[in-house]
């Protein structure tokens, strides 16, 4: 086994990492944003089914709920429902929403109520308010804490080799049968390239937000 | 005839009566100021006249026009709300500018959301108020870049690119340092050359002496006394009034 045909392998591992990566964030971030509006609604009973909802998912572990998506609905209906990128995605992406709308709903309760209020006496409606007055304010305050989880979220697709997705890390494992060790230590340098990339792509735009302070 | 009334106009927030059976009424082009000491209700009257409290009874009549009036459930409907609110401008003590806007931004958003006209006549609009107010150097400026004093007179520019038919201010320059209030209060008496009508809550006495037509010393929530400047500030007749204003002119 040579170093090329292993690093081959990795990258093809890479493409579900990414695959996984890359729909996650993009289901999830607009879904969060749903459940911050649950958790924030002005309807007591919603607000606490959504809070309990958040609790269960944040309280149990993601491969747990990997598990869960893939095998529960098979015990219940007899065969499997999903396949096993669809439970991956629809646990990554339920689990994923819930720390967002976390996130979401410290941004937009930190913006100050002097902001509503000055957009609604110049006449502007709710959806205006937030969408033009509040939302950039709130994106700069949760930049950071966002690329915390965006960055935990590159880690976090390993996960998925628990329902034998082969990701990077499966893909490495895989060579481990056959006695080889430094594959698995090599897709360090696989995540280590993807962190450093989206350090590099939230630096820039912290600094397209700098020509404002809050 | 008062292109403004307010009359019987009652808060409470929760047990709290916060303004009890307030009215008045003030004419085209007149600046009314309010004064009090804090509690007494001058600043929750203002946030119900531009809605930002919904007053728990009571009516306004604008222009002759029942604008909005408690007991009727018809006036109070978001949308309604949102519509009447127009008829008002407020300048918040604390500014509030938009801070991811830059000047001209923050006085054009609200214009071009609302479809008050074509993007070129906003824009021209805009120029023209900024200019007014003296800051036609600081049109790409962001709020952080600016004074108190300037963000002031930002904000009472924002509020002036929609006409209001009446102009609000609260406090305006109490969040300031003692040397940008003049600024500020220049704005505001230039406004009242141009036939601006305008509520001003102040503590600037001052000021409320040289720009106000008439004033209202407000205290726990009830208009103790009313009247011209000279007759408030200058002879105040009740003695909460006189207790008020001895203790600005010792000071």
């Amino acid at each position: 086994m040579g170093f090329w045909e292993v690093t081959l392998s990795l990258l093809d591992g890479l493409k579900y990492t990414c695959l996984i990566f890359a729909l996650t964030l993009v289901l999830a971030l607009p879904l969060g944003l749903v459940i911050s509006f649950g958790s924030m609604s002005k309807f007591k009973p919603l607000a606490y089914v959504i809070k309990t909802f958040v609790w269960i998912i944040r309280g149990v572990p993601l491969m747990l709920q990997v598990i869960i998506f893939f095998y529960v609905p098979g015990f219940i209906f007899g065969t499997p429902i999903l396949s096993r990128f669809a439970s991956v995605i629809a646990a990554f992406v339920i689990n994923y929403a819930c720390y967002f709308s976390e996130i979401y709903r410290g941004g937009i309760e930190s913006i100050p109520r002097g902001q509503y209020e000055a957009g609604q006496v110049l006449g502007m409606t709710k959806s205006q308010v937030f969408f033009k007055v509040v939302l950039m304010q709130v994106v700069k305050r949760i930049l950071a804490p966002m690329s915390n989880e965006v960055i935990t979220l590159v880690k976090d697709t390993a996960l998925a080799r628990v329902i034998m997705i082969v990701e990077v890390i499966q893909a490495a494992q895989n060579f481990a049968g056959y006695g080889l060790m430094w594959p698995l230590f090599y897709t360090a340098v696989f995540y280590l390239a993807f962190v450093g990339l989206l350090t590099l792509l939230f630096g820039f735009f912290e600094k397209k937000l700098d020509y404002y302070k809050i | 005839m008062a292109i403004f009334e307010a009359k019987n106009i009652k808060k409470s927030f929760g047990k709290t009566e916060v303004l009890k059976n307030v009215s008045f009424e003030i004419e085209q082009g007149e600046v009314l100021c309010i004064l009090g000491s804090s509690g007494s209700g001058k600043t929750t009257l203002l946030r119900c006249i531009n809605f930002l409290e919904i007053p728990d009874n009571g009516h306004f009549i604008l222009n002759d026009k029942l604008l909005f009036d408690a007991s009727e459930n018809v006036t109070r409907t978001d949308e309604e709300i949102r519509q009447n609110r127009l008829h008002f401008g407020l300048v918040f003590q604390q500014f509030n500018l938009f801070p991811q806007y830059n000047v001209l931004e923050n006085v054009t958003l609200a214009p071009t959301l609302l479809k008050k006209g074509t993007p070129e006549e906003i824009d021209r609009n805009a120029r023209n108020i900024i200019e007014s107010v003296g800051l036609s150097d600081r049109i790409e400026h962001y709020p952080c870049q600016l004074s108190g004093g300037q963000q002031q007179r930002v904000a009472i520019a924002r509020a002036l690119a929609l006409k209001p038919d009446i102009l609000c201010f609260d406090e305006p320059t109490s969040a300031l340092d003692p040397e940008l209030t003049g600024e500020v209060l220049k704005v505001i008496k230039e406004l009242k050359t141009k036939n601006t009508t305008m509520i001003v809550v102040t503590h600037e006495i001052e000021f409320a002496k040289e720009v106000a037509d008439k004033v209202i010393f407000m205290a726990d929530g009830v208009i103790v006394e009313s009247g011209t400047a000279e007759e408030v500030i200058v002879n105040p007749k009740n003695e909460r009034t006189q207790a008020f204003l001895s203790r600005f002119n010792t000071m």
